[in-house]
């Protein structure tokens, strides 16, 4: 193996027993893994890296993916994919199928009762501080209510909000202009 | 209405994965998944969603892939669970290195940008009515509701880790719970 394949690896697979929650929390030593230790690539290269990432669906982690490919090639994008996806996905995949096992014992309706309110604070927090950090200003304020008075109230497909989130941005932005 | 859809096949879910994976502009992709899975086709109820969403976001991992994995497991077993992780990681990967390949200048037009930040707010209106339909369905009790806004308060307002609030409030939540259903 190449050897900047062996060092996707041995950066991505201890980050990703580390990375918690949308992956956000391993982006600051990433950046000094790629930019600062391995030199391989500047900061503003990382930063558009990291631009692309945010602008493009799915899971936020795909920074990554778009490292490997840009120092190893295809070889390198999936090497670092696997590397950061895998290892946690093994240990979930047992967590699970331990759930599974014991569906409906008591212990298990007990933790989920108890989890349910935990999940709702920590849900509607991070609503809250995503709200308060939303590029945009109040008019984002408004999509954000706007879209969310929507979804509760009708069974409407999500991609139609999002496509009027972005497309009345793009008309105020147009009319700014 | 309330009756639930039959239970997907490992085809569906790498089907629904990829769909969420190529199309969720902005985050939000619990939201989605419990709008898919809960509410539309009454796959899993709200407890074994939220119970798995609170599990996955204290072990290691990105959230969406291990909700992948638990969510791809409780329907289809081990087939469901490599299926849906495949589906929402394969070709979203694949996706963002053609953005990067062939529209890395995307990234420097303004209005692309503003559609963005748009789809970014309306993303958190799926996050927040997910917040709702779940609060909304707890007891109406002194302890649930605490323990809701307290868990609310250490995360949302004074900024302590997540993966701590969930692992000690959870870990006093499930013990209360298990006190009062004694």
């Amino acid at each position: 193996m190449p050897q900047v394949l062996t060092t996707l690896l041995l950066i991505f697979v201890p980050l990703s027993f580390v990375t918690i929650g949308g992956g956000q929390t391993i982006v600051a030593d990433v950046h000094r893994q790629v930019v600062d230790v391995q030199h391989w690539m500047t900061a503003s290269q990382f930063l558009d890296l990291f631009a692309i990432s945010r602008m493009s669906p799915g899971p936020g982690s795909l920074l990554v993916t778009l490292i490997g490919w840009q120092v190893g090639g295809i070889a390198g994008a999936v090497v670092a994919t696997f590397a950061i996806f895998a290892p946690t996905a093994v240990m979930t995949f047992y967590i699970a199928t331990v759930w599974d096992r014991f569906k409906g014992a008591r212990w298990q309706r007990i933790i989920e009762a108890g989890l349910k309110p935990v999940a709702a604070g920590t849900v509607l927090a991070s609503v809250w501080v995503l709200l308060q950090s939303l590029d945009g200003g109040w008019p984002a304020q408004v999509v954000a209510l706007v879209s969310t008075a929507i979804l509760v109230m009708t069974p409407v497909n999500p991609l139609i909000i999002l496509s009027a989130g972005a497309l009345a941005f793009v008309t105020l932005h147009a009319f700014a202009a | 209405m309330n009756t639930p859809d039959p239970a997907p096949t490992a085809a569906q879910l790498f089907l629904i994965f990829t769909r969420i994976g190529l199309t969720s502009f902005g985050g939000g992709l619990s939201g989605w998944l419990f709008r898919e899975f809960v509410q539309r086709h009454r796959w899993l109820t709200e407890e074994e969603f939220v119970s798995g969403l609170a599990i996955c976001q204290t072990l290691p991992g990105v959230n969406v892939s291990n909700m992948a994995i638990w969510i791809g497991y409780r329907l289809r077993g081990t087939v469901g669970a490599v299926a849906s992780t495949i589906g929402i990681v394969v070709p979203a990967a694949i996706l963002i290195v053609l953005i990067a390949v062939v529209f890395s200048e995307l990234t420097q037009i303004p209005l692309l940008h503003a559609g963005l930040v748009g789809a970014s707010a309306a993303a958190i209106g799926l996050s927040l009515s997910m917040g709702i339909a779940i609060a909304r369905r707890l007891p109406r009790k002194v302890l649930p509701l605490g323990i809701m806004a307290a868990t609310f308060a250490a995360i949302g307002i004074f900024h302590l880790p997540l993966v701590w609030v969930v692992l000690v409030g959870g870990g006093l939540s499930i013990l209360l719970s298990a006190l009062t259903q004694a």
